[in-house]
């Protein structure tokens, strides 16, 4: 049946709600191309094994799971996996990840749970395969499950392999129709062949031959191209459009309130329209500030929305009143962009009542109902079906795209592919958010902390909540109008596990919901908050430390309580050949080096770092040249992707800590391409990175390594520069210009 | 106004129709598939659009296809000497597992290769400044600069 018959068909589409998801990857009915106007289950049950996993006749296995690949290797992850547990070999199984028709809703990907959340469900949904798989064959063999033995997708009984049935054989095609159970016997971690082992990853080389199909290279049949128009200064509303404009190749202007889009048959020609196209907009009041000075004192100042205490231990205040000396410090750490090496692109498919919209972004299950609500229809007639997109660290601008396509498709009634600009991606994506922070330490006459007092105040990471869960967390449902964001406060706190006898940590949340239409809404951004409140709390720990004539490295091992911290922090300083000094170094010469330690734990992962500079006291510039980290994210599933993911969290890290901030002036996002939004380059790259991994043990629980790495390379940064140089950088990015200027002062 | 325009595409003839200011990399892209070279900024800054034009790396997303006429353009498809291989840099960011997210790939592996062929004996400075206007995001720059390493190595050998 070809994809016409299949429209006229009718009630076939309703096949697919007999099917549970996984199972429909072996339907028939099933066509190479959803077509927009089916309908889809409104869930695929996670209880059914049929949902997770389907055998076809010739053996080969298909795994459903409801988490994408973010670039960090975690399809390999996936598929050494499920060919563990299932006894196959790793080519046999092809993986469908985030298609909200046949894959469970795990939400996505987000706040490394890839492997906790998908690997865990991936092998529970195997080892209840391989269970069911070895009770059919016992029947069909007539011997005991206990007596039969699997390799390479065969049962055979033990000690006669000549008495065998495959997998194909017993189920291929057909459904399990089984439940899986809460917690089915998995393997013993000992036994393990695949997981665990330096696994090359399966993607690469697809990408490096330019055959890795990716969300910008997907294209449909009559499919047009669309390109947006933001508002050009933030809160600008759409006065006028002129749709008498003759535009080459336009199809169709599109606007809805105060999104503007133009439609074309050529790419080309959708960049020229929209360069080209005449409308009016107002010139709202300045919503932003002159620059980070300003935005900072805002931050200190403004009435906080929510306040939150954490960690609160004895009596700060009365404390901090008997130290012999108070030592304080304020931290600023600013706006960032996920610019994605791609901006936002997807293609949608709005037609006959329904939409089918292709997308990038982490988290299709939460942006189905976003679309759904978006675009008036019941959620069983939306698809989202993710597809590669470049790493997208959070909550980039792929949604957006995504709304924007499914609006624009919407308004034409043909199939639309969007690809969002740079200036988009950049000036447009939503933003990791700025907080200042205040810290203060009381020191007794002994010497020793017994005071420790946290402060952050920041727009809340999460103005745009960590899902594109309603239509009004999108740029396009905002200037369309008459969609609210979900948005959440979450505190901005470090977690460091110092026992110091008396501390608190507060965090204030400022309001900044009227961002929401502009390129200064904050979201996700990897190891959302994690990298500034590290930065806050290590590098003031380091302050602390001199304060009281400590080493850093002896002054944490002191403080800290939790024993895996220990280990890390302890490992880190000795591959690193760590120099004890209990005050900054800051050697005499114009090139001078130094070392510095930071650490911060996450989600039951933890990191330590030390990194070494090298810096010139004339320039102000300076180049890492090595970092020594020691990693416990607990069991690996593949060495190979969790080091590969710990060098390029590094770098990013790096990038993000010297380089990075957004710019903005009062009325709009400056940062608009790679010149006005710089970040690392190969000549910065170090000489070395040293890698200690710890708890890597089978039988250990696996956290999630896609983001912790991240958290201490700013203070780590920021710790060497001060041993080196004797100065102390509180503000993010520590550029050549901060350093010069804290050496001159 | 559209005009027709032969190119020489990976060892192929091709005739396109497009405006002459048209892209290079959108007519690679759209009307020949060609989905290797990528688009990252539309400014030439980032390098994911990279070709080879007469054996120089370009910004195909900064170059007309006009300027293109009647020459020898090379992407990442059609890199390897053969169908079915590899080059020697492709191999090597294999072997050093070289890539995150991938889609900046075009302008590593394409600099990366006019580069050893340029200068196959380029020095570590040379070889990171030779790479210097490339972006990654995700922050690859480890293994890929492990990978063109491995790769000089390896051209040295052959």
């Amino acid at each position: 049946m070809d994809r016409r018959d299949f429209l006229k068909s009718g009630g076939a589409m309703f096949v697919t709600f007999a099917l549970p998801g996984c199972a429909t990857t072996m339907s028939a009915s099933e066509p190479p191309l959803p077509a927009a106007g089916a309908m889809w289950p409104a869930k695929v049950e996670p209880e059914l094994l049929d949902s997770w996993l389907a055998i076809a006749a010739d053996g080969s296995v298909t795994a459903c799971v409801g988490k994408i690949e973010a670039g960090m290797g975690i399809s390999t992850a996936f598929t050494q996996i499920v060919a563990e547990e299932l006894d196959v070999p790793m080519e046999r199984v092809t993986l469908v990840m985030g298609d909200t028709a046949q894959s469970v809703d795990q939400r996505g990907t987000g706040g490394s749970n890839g492997i906790m959340q998908g690997g865990s469900a991936l092998r529970a949904a195997g080892a209840e395969g391989r269970a069911a798989l070895l009770a059919l064959a016992a029947e069909r063999l007539k011997v005991p499950a206990s007596e039969l033995r699997v390799r390479d997708g065969v049962v055979y009984v033990a000690g006669d392999e000549s008495r065998r049935v495959s997998y194909g054989e017993l189920v291929g095609g057909r459904q399990f129709n089984v439940k899986v159970a809460e917690k089915p016997k998995a393997k013993d971690p000992r036994e393990y062949r695949i997981v665990g082992k330096p696994v090359p990853r399966l993607d690469i080389p697809q990408k490096v031959a330019g055959r890795y199909r990716y969300i910008a290279d997907f294209s449909v049949p009559e499919m047009l191209h669309a390109r947006v128009v933001r508002p050009p200064l933030a809160g600008a509303k759409l006065l006028s459009v002129d749709e008498a404009q003759a535009l080459p190749g336009l199809v169709k202007i599109v606007h809805r309130g105060d999104f503007l889009a133009v439609v074309c048959e050529r790419e080309e020609q959708a960049v020229a329209a929209a360069k080209n196209v005449r409308a009016e907009w107002s010139k709202p009041a300045p919503m932003f500030w002159p620059g980070y000075d300003a935005l900072y004192e805002h931050l200190r100042t403004a009435k906080p929305r929510t306040s939150r205490t954490e960690g609160e231990r004895g009596d700060v205040d009365a404390a901090m009143k008997m130290a012999a000396r108070v030592v304080e410090a304020r931290y600023e750490y600013p706006f960032q962009s996920h610019a994605s090496m791609g901006p936002g692109c997807a293609v949608a498919d709005v037609r006959r009542g329904g939409a089918v919209v292709w997308s990038g972004g982490q988290k299709p299950y939460p942006l189905r109902g976003a679309l759904a609500e978006l675009l008036g229809l019941p959620v069983e007639r939306v698809r989202v079906m993710w597809m590669p997109g470049p790493g997208s660290y959070g909550m980039n601008d792929a949604d957006d795209a995504a709304a924007d396509a499914a609006v624009i498709s919407q308004a034409v009634g043909r199939p639309v592919r969007v690809q969002l600009m740079r200036h988009d991606g950049t000036g447009g994506d939503p933003k990791g958010p700025p907080i200042a922070f205040h810290m203060r330490a009381g020191v007794s006459s002994d010497n020793r902390i017994f005071a420790w007092d946290y402060e952050a105040r920041g727009f809340s990471g999460r103005v745009r909540n960590n899902g594109t869960d309603h239509a009004g967390d999108t740029l396009a449902g905002q200037l369309v109008g008459g969609f609210k964001p979900k948005h959440s406060d979450w505190p901005q706190l470090s977690t460091e596990s110092y026992a110091f006898p008396n501390a608190r940590k507060v965090s204030h949340t400022i309001d900044w919901n009227r961002s929401m239409p502009t390129g200064l809404r904050t979201a996700h951004l990897r190891d959302p908050d994690g990298m500034a409140t590290c930065f806050a709390s290590e590098s003031f720990v380091d302050e602390a430390a001199y304060a009281c004539g400590v080493d850093p490295v002896e002054f944490r091992l002191r403080s800290l309580t939790e024993p895996r911290e220990i280990a890390a922090v302890k490992a880190a300083a000795e591959k690193a050949g760590w120099q004890p000094h209990a005050k900054p170094r800051a050697p005499a010469g114009r090139i001078v080096r130094g070392q510095g330690i930071a650490y911060g734990p996450r989600n039951g992962s933890i990191v330590a770092i030390v990194a070494e500079v090298e810096a010139d006291r004339e320039t102000g510039r300076y180049r890492v040249t090595r970092f020594t980290v020691a990693h416990d994210v607990g069991f690996v599933v593949n060495p190979l992707n969790v080091h590969g993911t710990i060098e390029a969290n590094l770098m990013q890290a790096m990038s993000r800590a010297m380089h990075e901030a957004v710019r903005f002036d009062e009325s709009r996002v400056t940062s608009v391409d790679w010149i006005t939004y710089p970040i690392v380059d190969m000549t910065e790259v170090p000489d070395a990175v040293d890698i200690v991994m710890l708890g890597n043990t089978p039988g250990n629980k696996s956290y999630g390594a896609g983001e912790p790495t991240t958290r201490p390379v700013a203070a780590a940064i920021a710790n060497a520069l001060h041993d080196a140089l004797g100065v102390r950088v509180r503000r993010v990015p520590l550029t050549p210009e901060a350093v010069l200027a804290a050496i001159r002062t | 106004m559209a005009e027709s325009f032969d190119l020489t595409v990976n060892g192929r003839r091709e005739r396109v129709t497009a405006e002459p200011e048209t892209p290079l990399l959108t007519v690679l892209r759209n009307d020949l598939h060609l989905h290797g070279p990528k688009f990252g900024c539309g400014l030439g800054q980032c390098g994911a659009c990279t070709v080879h034009l007469d054996g120089t790396a370009i910004r195909s997303c900064a170059t007309p296809v006009a300027s293109a006429r009647g020459a020898r353009v090379t992407t990442l498809e059609g890199l390897a000497p053969r169908e079915g291989t590899l080059h020697v840099v492709q191999q090597a960011f294999i072997d050093e597992q070289a890539a995150q997210c991938g889609y900046c790939l075009s302008g590593w592996i394409m600099t990366a290769a006019a580069l050893l062929e340029r200068n196959p004996h380029a020095s570590d400075a040379e070889i990171r400044q030779g790479l210097s206007g490339l972006k990654c995001r995700c922050g690859t720059h480890m293994s890929i600069l492990r990978a063109v390493k491995l790769a000089q190595s390896r051209m040295g050998r052959a």
